[in-house]
């Protein structure tokens, strides 16, 4: 049996007295940094692709979008992020000649990532509301994007909400992964602590545990969200 | 008013209209009959484009708006359509329902105008906003669901929404309304309701195009009836015409099994 003891007390040590825990607040910063903002941005991209899709395509320009937007999502779903990830801070910053800090680059490739996986639940999202909808819409005079972005979208999002969640749960857990372009983040934070002592046991315990706490907090988040926005179809 | 001419639609290999030429002029209420299947829904939806003709044109106000160059979308802001499931946004209350496109359009027309400052724009906004607001509730009045303004649709009943979807069209000035089967998905006791609020429209002189499976309805308040078979126009006429002297065998037959 290993001796939890001291095992307990070199973590403590190395988490408090020699400061850690700021090792470990900065690098959950970055993992909810990374995972929400990129999410963000993938819901934004998600969406637009969606609705590019699901458009009539009559005439060359919904085509060539269409086309656009399918090798998008194949790129980002056919690769590793973390291919991407190195794709985007080694080769693409150099080529464009750009410098910025490796947690930015970390949170526009999740964006990017994100908004393949995002538009492909958004379309099937789309694809559950009611076509009446958009008829109805179009029949008043507004425009199939007004019309869209009004009315049926948020009926879509609605609707999708916890695939959402399912997909920020997801970013959350890959971002362990960043550290591939040096982003400090919470996996890699306990790794430092862990290998600075050669004690590997409890540090990787408490990383698992917060990575639930992190998990479940986002999980009850979106029971409360959709319950508020269930508030349009009660005795549905 | 509308002017149909040489109209066919279909859906991939399935004719569905074969060559429809019609007017509808200012005043009229016209009322569609026939055999489902026969392509009576198909021409009221291809009125305002909502099925983009395969060939043919509509010309309303002078306009060819089955042209793809036209931009339909302002055409349609004049041509009212009230579906057969109603198609209220179940996300918007009531109120937004009527007031939505009012103030996206106006909206629109406002940002458009040059040479107004930022403030003279949101006050114009706001005063839009009020307006269509205003509207909104008086029309709502007019129907007896002011006290419904803020619920959403989902809580209403049938008739409820179909008429709140009436006024929704209302709530655009049209100058003609489609009414595609407005009854048929209504439960038997909410039907007159909604009949009663399309007879006020009509006796106020809108002009209507409404199909439809109430005869007693079409017989009442259509100015003319068209009886749609097979996608043409196979008779049309007064409703004493249609009801009382049908001419073509078809037509017998049809009202033979609908009329008891």
């Amino acid at each position: 049996m290993p001796n939890f003891d001291k095992k307990w007390e070199v973590f403590v040590r190395s988490f408090i007295d020699n400061e850690g825990y700021k090792r470990v607040l900065e690098g959950l910063q970055n993992t909810l940094l990374i995972a929400l903002v990129g999410l963000v941005i993938g819901i934004a991209i998600g969406t637009l692709i969606a609705v590019v899709r699901v458009m009539p395509k009559y005439g060359v320009l919904p085509k060539i979008l269409n086309g656009i937007c399918s090798v998008y999502t194949e790129f980002f779903r056919g690769t590793p992020i973390v291919v991407q990830l190195l794709l985007g801070y080694y080769v693409l910053l150099p080529l464009l000649g750009v410098s910025m800090k490796p947690v930015g680059v970390c949170i526009l490739i999740f964006g990017l990532n994100s908004g393949a996986y995002v538009s492909e639940i958004m379309r099937g999202g789309i694809g559950s509301v009611d076509p009446g909808q958009m008829e109805a819409g179009r029949a008043l005079g507004m425009s199939y994007w007004a019309t869209m972005l009004k009315i049926v979208v948020p009926q879509a999002v609605k609707n999708i909400l916890p695939t959402l969640g399912n997909e920020l749960i997801s970013l959350v857990k890959e971002t362990s992964v960043v550290s591939f372009v040096g982003a400090l983040d919470l996996s890699n934070a306990f790794r430092y602590i862990a290998s600075n002592n050669y004690e590997f046991m409890i540090p990787y315990l408490v990383m698992a545990v917060i990575y639930i706490l992190i998990v479940l907090v986002i999980a009850v988040f979106i029971r409360l969200m959709e319950r508020r926005l269930k508030k349009s179809d009660r005795s549905n | 008013m509308i002017e149909v001419i040489d109209l066919v639609k279909n859906f991939g290999k399935l004719n569905v209209l074969n060559s429809i030429t019609d007017t509808i002029n200012e005043g009229e209420k016209v009322a569609i009959i026939g055999p489902s299947g026969s392509g009576k829904s198909t021409y009221l939806r291809c009125l305002n484009c909502l099925e983009d003709p395969t060939s043919g044109s509509i010309i309303f106000e002078g306009v060819d708006i089955a042209d793809p160059k036209v931009n339909i979308n302002i055409h349609r802001q004049h041509i009212g359509m009230v579906f057969q499931q109603f198609n209220l946004f179940n996300n918007k209350t009531v109120l937004e329902n009527i007031t939505l496109s009012p103030i996206h359009i106006g909206k629109k027309a406002i940002n458009k105008e040059r040479g107004l400052s930022f403030k003279q724009k949101r006050e114009k906004i706001a005063q839009l906003k009020e307006d269509a607001r205003e509207k909104a509730l008086s029309l709502l009045r007019r129907i007896g669901l002011e006290d419904k303004a803020d619920v959403y649709p989902s809580t209403l009943s049938g008739g409820q929404k179909q008429r709140v979807a009436i006024v929704r069209a209302l709530a655009m000035n049209p100058k003609v309304i489609l009414f595609d089967e407005p009854t048929s998905a209504l439960d038997p006791e909410m039907v007159g309701e909604v009949l009663d609020l399309i007879k006020d429209l009509a006796n106020e002189g809108m002009t209507m195009v409404i199909v439809t499976h109430e005869m007693g309805f079409a017989r009442e308040v259509a100015s003319r009836v068209i009886f749609m078979d097979q996608g043409v126009i196979a008779e049309q006429g007064t409703p004493e015409e249609i009801f009382e002297h049908p001419k073509c065998d078809r037509l017998r037959e049809f009202l033979s099994k609908v009329v008891k």
